[in-house]
């Protein structure tokens, strides 16, 4: 393929055209032509040898660890044996299709959530509805499902139950707390303040320490608050002091005629935030809230402190078992596709959420 | 906004709902007992000791322990509950009283009992730091590690107990400190260390279960430490303290007197004064430590002596198949002595 290609000419065949886009793309300036070369360095480096590992030299069944031991590639059949752990925990065994079918309702109510067409006073009973189902599910102890209780609430249902109640919670709270910190009353504005930079200030470890190891020490012997619902309130607390800074970098980003005009026309302050400045503000703070929701969706994780089994601690639990030892990079790899389809699911709507509001300013 | 505060009512009954009050500062027998099940700290998975198995059910030498317990108070290996319990939170659980009973494989220490307001109970495994070697070194003792690279975990007593080791007995070593237990047993089977030091329970575990040829590596015989693991309880509360101490002595007594899971019916119709009142032949036992006479049989049947809860979870039945060591029985020169039932 040495043929020069002449400009304004349009290159013939499939290949031709590969080459000309590559040229234009990929060759285009010396610069453009050492990162390519480096890239595809890495590449041919790096991709035959996890493929070789993942797919060609891998073990996916076995009876024991025998098999796997003997073996150069993964181990999947290490989370053959362990993935209903690793998803549900201690869950009883025979009834983890509870937390299973929960995870389709929270899965179910949030792609629900997401459609524009559900945006109307029913998503609310839909959820209140949903709850219902999922606490019932989840505990049981009527139509012949066996009472469970939270502690054996273990994997992925407990992730969603902490991420998507935590930040359920955590963001009608954070928008209070933002208004109250551009308040004009100093107690309101002095208390939104002082929270948001207290908890900013501390990490969620501390708050989750505090709210196990210390809080019990507080309470009467023998008065016990549940682990889930400490861990849970300690998120939400967290959460809102982090949002409630990034809607108030939304509210500040609304123009000030905005405020003014609503004032104008005689809107009372409620009628004014809520059908005039909030929906601004919110529409330009979606790239960093879904940030933060990201990042908070993964600080679940840190609920390992206070020994609750979220998804990542129950695959380090399957971890320590001394039959299959040493298989974390395929427990891991489990874990992260499931924590990226999640999280990418939130940034990919988030792009399309933006694209939809901005369709009125766009040209 | 109708529906706004419907949810807000639904949330706030759920929550309230979470928000469970326990029982009044009752003896821990009567509270257990009116609970209908004991709550027992265990570990968030350590091999052998306390571990989820693929289907969720503990198992493990600690829960053993605490089903015996139950066993013994309900006659129901079932109605036990384990709080997963991480190092730093296990005392606070006890003390606070979430748990009853902590079987969590916890050092007996002066300071965890002065300072900390527990009481410990019979030891149930006595572990110890000592190192593992490749047996291509021939080397037969620690102090023939001169000049050696160690690998060690960071932050326990074990990085402190290696140096003291070695500093008392004037050898210079090397540590290798690495943080990730996966890390530090790669880097010593890949040979970046002479040896690898932790306790030897741990040691066992990872020649059996990581070491490419276990038959390469040797554990050596040195003890450097005292790791004597035992269930705690809340100091100040004899009444339940006794029943946790005496269903460890009843499964030593147990095993010294030959009587396990599969034949305590025949022991039954023993004629061995010690073995009736232990069973409850003789009634009596029982009725001392305010618990059923069938207390120790029931442990026994539906758990096991000592040594058959050693040997399922740590021992030659195990996947770590540690040796018994000084967990053998008094009377085969291990340290394990059960008192007297009587």
């Amino acid at each position: 393929m040495s043929e020069i290609t002449v400009p304004g000419v349009a290159p013939k065949g499939p290949i031709g055209k590969a080459v000309f886009w590559a040229r234009a793309n990929l060759f285009n300036s010396w610069l453009n032509t050492i990162i390519t070369l480096v890239i595809i360095y890495g590449v041919v480096r790096l991709v035959p040898p996890v493929i070789q590992w993942a797919f060609l030299d891998s073990v996916w069944s076995a009876p024991d660890n025998s098999v796997c031991r003997a073996a150069l590639g993964a181990c999947w059949a290490f989370i053959g044996v362990w993935y209903r752990f690793i998803l549900f925990g201690r869950f009883p065994y025979d009834e983890q299709w509870r937390p299973l079918l929960v995870c389709f309702i929270f899965i179910a109510l949030l792609l629900m959530s997401c459609d524009r067409r559900f945006w109307n006073s029913w998503l609310m009973l839909i959820w209140v509805a949903g709850t219902a189902v999922i606490a019932t599910l989840m505990w049981g102890g009527v139509l012949g499902m066996t009472f469970v209780e939270t502690d054996l609430w273990n994997g992925l249902p407990l992730t969603l139950i902490l991420a998507v109640f935590g930040l359920g919670f955590a963001f009608p709270l954070a928008i209070l707390l933002a208004l109250g910190r551009r308040s004009h009353m100093p107690a309101i504005r002095a208390l939104s303040v002082g929270y948001i930079e207290f908890i900013r200030g501390v990490p969620l470890i501390t708050v989750l320490f505090m709210a196990s190891v210390m809080l019990p020490l507080f309470l009467p012997t023998g008065t016990t608050i549940n682990k889930l619902l400490r861990a849970e309130v300690a998120f939400i607390l967290f959460s809102a002091a982090y949002l409630a800074e990034v809607v108030r970098g939304g509210l500040q980003a609304v123009p000030k005629g905005q405020f003014e005009a609503a004032d104008a026309l005689g809107l009372s302050y409620r009628q004014k935030m809520q059908k005039i400045v909030l929906p601004q503000a919110l529409t330009i703070a979606i790239p960093p809230l879904v940030n933060t929701f990201i990042g908070a969706f993964k600080d679940t994780s840190l609920v390992i402190v206070i020994g609750l089994f979220d998804l990542l601690n129950t695959a380090n639990a399957a971890l320590n078992d001394p039959a299959w030892r040493g298989y974390y990079v395929e427990a891991y790899v489990m874990i992260s596709i499931i924590y990226f389809v999640f999280c990418f699911f939130m940034s990919r709507y988030s792009q399309h959420l933006e694209m939809s509001f901005n369709k009125g300013k766009r040209r | 906004m109708a529906t706004l505060k419907l949810m807000g009512i639904a949330a706030a009954t759920g929550l309230a709902a979470m928000v469970a009050a326990g029982s009044a500062s009752a003896g821990t027998l009567d509270t257990v007992k009116g609970k209908g099940m004991i709550t027992c700290g265990v570990s968030t998975g350590v091999a052998g000791f306390s571990i989820a198995d693929s289907t969720g059910k503990y198992t493990g030498i600690d829960a053993d322990t605490c089903r015996a317990y139950a066993a013994a108070i309900f006659g129901d290996v079932n109605k036990v509950k384990f709080v997963p319990a991480t190092a730093q939170q296990r005392f606070t659980l006890l003390q606070s009283g979430e748990i009853d009973v902590l079987t969590r494989n916890t050092t007996r220490t002066l300071t965890r009992e002065a300072d900390l307001g527990l009481s410990f109970a019979p030891v149930n495994f006595y572990d110890g730091q000592g190192f593992m070697v490749a047996k291509a070194l021939n080397v037969k003792s620690a102090k023939e590690l001169k000049g050696a690279t160690v690998c060690v975990q960071p932050g326990t007593t074990t990085e402190l107990n290696l140096a003291d080791f070695f500093r008392s007995n004037k050898i210079d070593f090397k540590p290798v400190v690495i943080e990730k237990l996966d890390e530090v047993e790669n880097a010593f089977f890949s040979g970046r260390c002479d040896a690898y030091t932790t306790d030897r329970s741990g040691l066992a575990s990872t020649r059996i279960s990581k070491a490419p040829k276990p038959d390469d590596y040797v554990v050596l015989p040195d003890v450097i430490s005292k790791e004597p693991l035992a269930p705690a309880v809340r100091r100040g509360d004899d009444e339940w303290y006794t029943v946790i101490e005496w269903v460890q002595y009843a499964m030593l007594e147990a095993e010294e007197r030959g009587i396990t899971s599969k034949n305590v019916d025949d022991m039954l119709k023993s004629d061995d004064p010690n073995v009736k009142r232990l069973l409850g032949v003789t009634p009596g036992m029982g009725k001392s430590l305010h618990l059923d006479e069938k207390w120790a049989y029931n442990a026994i049947k539906l758990v096991g002596n000592y040594g058959e809860t050693f040997d399922r979870n740590v021992g030659k039945d195990s996947a770590l198949k540690l040796e018994r060591g000084v967990n053998e029985l008094w009377t085969k020169g291990g340290l394990m002595y059960g008192m007297p039932v009587r």
